[in-house]
């Protein structure tokens, strides 16, 4: 009788809390509501893009990314202690529901959790709420006493978010230890009255709550119930309704943002999503000038950033000291949009965003390396954001001086130099070269099945004509029948279109396509990463594209390339990846299979390769900007290699030897550290006999 | 304000391999390409931001053939609210005083506050502005690299002195300035801005429209004539300084110090 009357005390105890419980519900779904709908109002006003194609892929993007934490072990603390808060979340969501249901239907248990799951389930979540509040204790410690560098806040972006982190980070561990207590009261409670007692995981921390509660009195009991669901209550609802507000929105739209995510590698966005070439002339303004000119999916990724300074950590511009720190760029649109829609009342209107909230120089910083992009745990895009506010800045005739000239070149005699188009094959046509190795000019009575597209430093250019010459040498080696465009080819205009002028971009794209076309080519190869990415990504129709590294890499595999033996067995080589080559073209093992085949080669690694290889400076038109910056990019990435043991550094595209040249010079290395180019090793190693049977 | 802007186009130097025509005396025009002057350039510019302050409109002349719209488009892209071109058989061969003369006509066709004009094309000789304000009777500064509009119609310019110093000037509207490279950063105009002002009319002027008599333009009226035109014999060639970084670093002082660049 009397255990009976205490069973239903146990059960009870929330009852007299049943008619608050549920308004603070109500009020907690409303609030949260209505600040979701406030903040989808700008996206409502934004640029459209089109997002909806492709499930699958953009499921296994969500499987990947945000339910396998892809990126997050690139940063082996922050990473496993995000990991393990984002299992512990997906694991509590069902116990933190069931919890809040409870308090207006006591009974209630969540569909398939009865019975033997149920008891699986909470022993599981005891662990996991457990986890998650020690990885809060640890995250408040990393944040107030290790001070991760690139947490910090540079004074031009204002002040640090110190006391949100952690304010947020202590709500999580009170919502923690709310749900654990209300767990631990009711086991405490059910024990002393000798029923059924719901086992608590072992030194789980509602298990030591449980402990701690022991002797507690029933009706003391019956208040931490109470008490501790009406904290997990307000908790649960204030954090909802307060992450839209700060760095934790990214907990509601991380699923969103990676599912929406851009899917194709080394593209760029059209200037306007459905408005054809053809029509783009009548589009009245181009790129981005106020916020409501980003699309929605940027607006999205603004909202989505949980500002963990991974982009800007591995930001060559920001390495540097340029203005640019990708970081806030998100941050500061942030900012601007929350100031500019706010919660009550009306909402700004359009002001322009160079000038106000970026700065000129921050943006032409950029050199769309990528390195932001591959570290975002988030998948938040920044090169496309950068090129709209380019292309913005270029429809209002805003363009730095030292990039107005050589665009002008382009536009007359399509290469940035104003060199003459009639001297675009010199090159190849020096004599003493034409003996040794012919290179045709396809398009005048001549044809070719490969064509090679030399782009423009390399055909001008006088120290990377070598490059263009080896590369031609290794066609021949290859018997291949090859030709190159001449006078008849112009820029691929790769860096006009990342620097925002779509215009010109176009004219120089359907002049070269129109040319590819007509010299009947069937397949294309480039040394040169810019143009290869070009070729392969912002132009259609066009025969296939390959990078000489790659043609290199599958001719050595099919022993078509052999190699003589390194005469100077001391040098040790390291291999530098072009941005567009290896992160926005994923091109990383051919240039290292080739450098291996090479016998007597020794090579190192740079701790920043591959997908993190550290931008040497940039290429196209970037080499006419005069930055703002306190050290080279290439004087960095130099060092970087002297500090991996090297002494060349062997890369695989024209400008990265222009920046890595100039920055061995400049770091007074000349000597010491040499670079060479993928092409001018291979053809200076090739075996072009036979090796003799020893 | 109303302004007019005097432009030239000129073969573009950084986009061109100068070379002598066969006969040694003008340079090999096929295969040039031309852009406007540069310093015309940065007068249209100034006209821009003098108009985006105080109201009015620029027009920008040229005197030329066809070929001259050209640069006239690209400075309606600009933002030029007017291009006009002066264009007449009668006018080819024109001098210096012969192409201020026809300015001069168009000039009192209109009601123009201030007449800006680049401070030398780049094949010129720095004639056409001072003329061209000799012949009108209006004050005339060269070099100008800064302009405030005072109340009253006035202007408050400065100029550039050799060495660097500024002089500073009022002077009184209408004028005729010839403006300096540097004393803005124009701004940059694509195809996408030449193909919006495309199909704008340019209007053409000839002799008997500006009421210009033939006989005191063109390469009868000229008393300047270009007889040779030819590359100097290249000079002594670069000293190339074959130490080390630091011996390097002290020869180029003492060269710069000995050439009087350091005090």
């Amino acid at each position: 009788m009397v255990g009976s009357y205490l069973l239903a005390q146990v059960t009870d105890w929330l009852a007299s809390g049943r008619n608050l419980f549920l308004a603070i519900h109500v009020l907690g779904v409303a609030c949260f509501a209505y600040i979701v709908a406030r903040r989808l109002v700008p996206l409502l006003r934004a640029e459209r893009d089109p997002r909806w194609d492709r499930p699958l892929a953009r499921l296994s993007k969500v499987c990947k990314f945000w339910l396998g934490q892809w990126k997050h072990p690139r940063y082996k603390t922050a990473g496993t202690l995000h990991i393990l808060i984002f299992a512990g979340f997906i694991l509590l969501a069902t116990r933190a529901f069931t919890v809040l249901i409870v308090g207006v239907s006591e009974n209630f248990v969540m569909p398939g959790l009865s019975g033997e799951a149920g008891h699986i389930y909470n022993i599981i979540t005891d662990y996991a709420a457990t986890v998650v509040f020690l990885c809060m204790v640890v995250a408040v410690i990393r944040r107030l006493i290790f001070k991760p560098g690139r947490y910090e806040v540079p004074e031009r972006f204002g002040k640090t978010h110190k006391a949100d982190a952690v304010f947020l980070l202590a709500l999580i561990a009170i919502l923690m230890v709310a749900d654990s207590l209300f767990a631990a009261a009711k086991a405490a409670g059910q024990s002393q009255q000798g029923q059924p007692v719901e086992f608590l995981a072992v030194l789980s921390l509602p298990w030591l709550l449980q402990v701690a509660l022991a002797s507690a009195s029933l009706p003391t009991l019956g208040n931490v119930y109470f008490g501790a669901y009406l904290l997990h209550e307000i908790t649960f609802y204030f954090l909802l309704c307060y992450r839209p507000f700060g760095i934790q929105f990214h907990v509601e739209t991380s699923l969103f943002n990676v599912y929406f995510a851009k899917l194709e590698r080394g593209t760029l966005k059209p200037v306007k999503w459905g408005v054809s070439d053809e029509r783009l002339d009548q589009v009245k303004s181009f790129g981005v000038k106020t916020y409501e000119d980003f699309t929605w999916k940027h607006m999205l990724d603004f909202y989505s950033c949980a500002d963990c300074g991974r982009c800007s950590d591995n930001c060559p511009a920001n390495a540097v000291g340029r203005p640019l720190s990708p970081r806030f760029i998100g941050i500061k649109a942030r900012d601007y949009a929350y100031q500019h829609y706010p919660m009550f009342g009306r909402s700004g209107n359009g002001k322009a965003l160079i000038g106000n909230i970026y700065s000129e120089d921050e943006i032409w910083s950029c050199t769309t390396c990528g390195a932001c992009e591959e570290e975002c745990p988030l998948l938040v895009e920044y090169i496309d954001k950068i090129v709209d506010l380019r292309r913005g800045m270029v429809d209002d005739g805003n363009v730095p001086q030292s990039l107005q000239k050589p665009l002008k070149a382009l536009e007359s005699r399509g290469n940035p130099y104003g060199k003459m188009e009639k001297k675009r094959a010199d090159w190849a046509n020096a004599k003493e070269f034409q003996q040794v190795c012919p290179v045709k000019t396809v398009g005048k009575g001549d044809s070719a099945d490969l064509l090679y597209f030399v782009d423009s430093i390399t055909s001008y250019d006088d120290r990377m004509q070598s490059i263009g010459r080896t590369t031609a040498r290794i066609l021949d080696h290859l018997g291949e029948n090859f030709g190159i465009l001449g006078a008849a080819e112009k820029d691929s205009g790769h860096e006009v279109r990342r620097f925002g002028e779509e215009t010109l971009f176009a004219a120089l794209r359907d002049h070269n396509a129109g040319a590819i076309k007509a010299s009947g080519a069937k397949r294309i190869v480039t040394a040169d990463p810019h143009a290869f990415n070009a070729l392969k990504h912002d132009y259609k129709d066009i025969p296939p594209v390959q990078h000489i590294s790659q043609v290199i890499a599958s001719e050595v595999k099919a022993g078509k390339i052999k190699f003589n033996a390194l005469e100077n067995k001391t040098n040790v080589y390291t291999y530098h990846d072009p941005c567009y080559l290896g992160r926005h073209n994923q091109v990383y093992d051919d240039p290292r299979d080739v450098l291996d085949a090479i016998p007597g080669l020794k090579r190192v690694e740079m701790t920043r390769s591959k997908d993190r290889s550290f931008c040497c400076g940039g290429g196209g038109l970037m080499l006419f900007y005069e930055p703002k910056e306190e050290e080279r990019m290439g004087v960095k990435r130099v060092q970087m290699a002297v500090n991996a043991g090297a002494n060349v550094i062997v890369t695989a595209c024209p400008f990265c030897m222009v920046n890595i040249e100039d920055a061995i010079k400049v770091a007074g290395l000349e000597g010491k550290m040499s670079a060479i180019d993928l092409a001018e090793l291979v053809d200076q190693q090739i075996a072009r006999e036979e090796p003799q049977a020893a | 304000m109303e302004i007019l802007v005097c432009a030239r186009r000129v073969p573009d130097t950084s986009e061109n391999e100068i070379e002598l025509n066969s006969a040694g005396n003008d340079i090999e025009h096929d295969e040039l390409v031309y852009s406007i002057n540069e310093a015309d350039n940065y007068a249209v510019e100034e006209a821009l931001q003098i108009v985006a302050r105080v109201g009015g409109n620029v027009t920008v002349v040229t005197v030329g053939g066809e070929g001259d719209e050209e640069v006239l488009r690209r400075e309606m892209a600009m933002g030029a609210n007017h291009g006009v071109l002066i264009t007449d058989d009668a006018f080819s061969g024109s001098d210096g005083r012969g192409i201020a003369t026809i300015l001069k006509a168009f000039v009192q066709k209109g009601n123009y506050d201030l007449i800006l004009t680049g401070v030398q094309a780049e094949a010129g000789g720095a004639q056409v502005g001072g003329m061209l304000s000799a012949l009108l009777d209006y004050p005339f500064a060269s070099l100008v690299n800064s302009i405030e509009v005072l109340d009253g119609r006035k202007l408050k310019i400065s100029r550039e002195i050799e060495g660097g110093n500024k002089e500073l000037h009022e002077i009184d509207l209408p004028c005729v300035l010839s403006i300096q490279t540097g004393i803005n950063e124009p701004r940059y105009v694509g195809m996408r801005g030449i193909r919006a002002v495309a199909s704008v009319p340019i209007p053409t002027f000839s002799a008997s429209e500006l009421a210009l008599d033939p006989s005191v333009v063109g390469e009868a009226a000229a008393k300047v004539k270009r007889v040779d035109y030819f590359v100097p014999a290249l000079g002594k060639g670069a000293e190339m300084l074959h130490g080390n970084r630091e011996e390097n670093v002290d020869r180029v002082l003492e060269l710069v110090a000995a050439k009087g660049g350091l005090k």
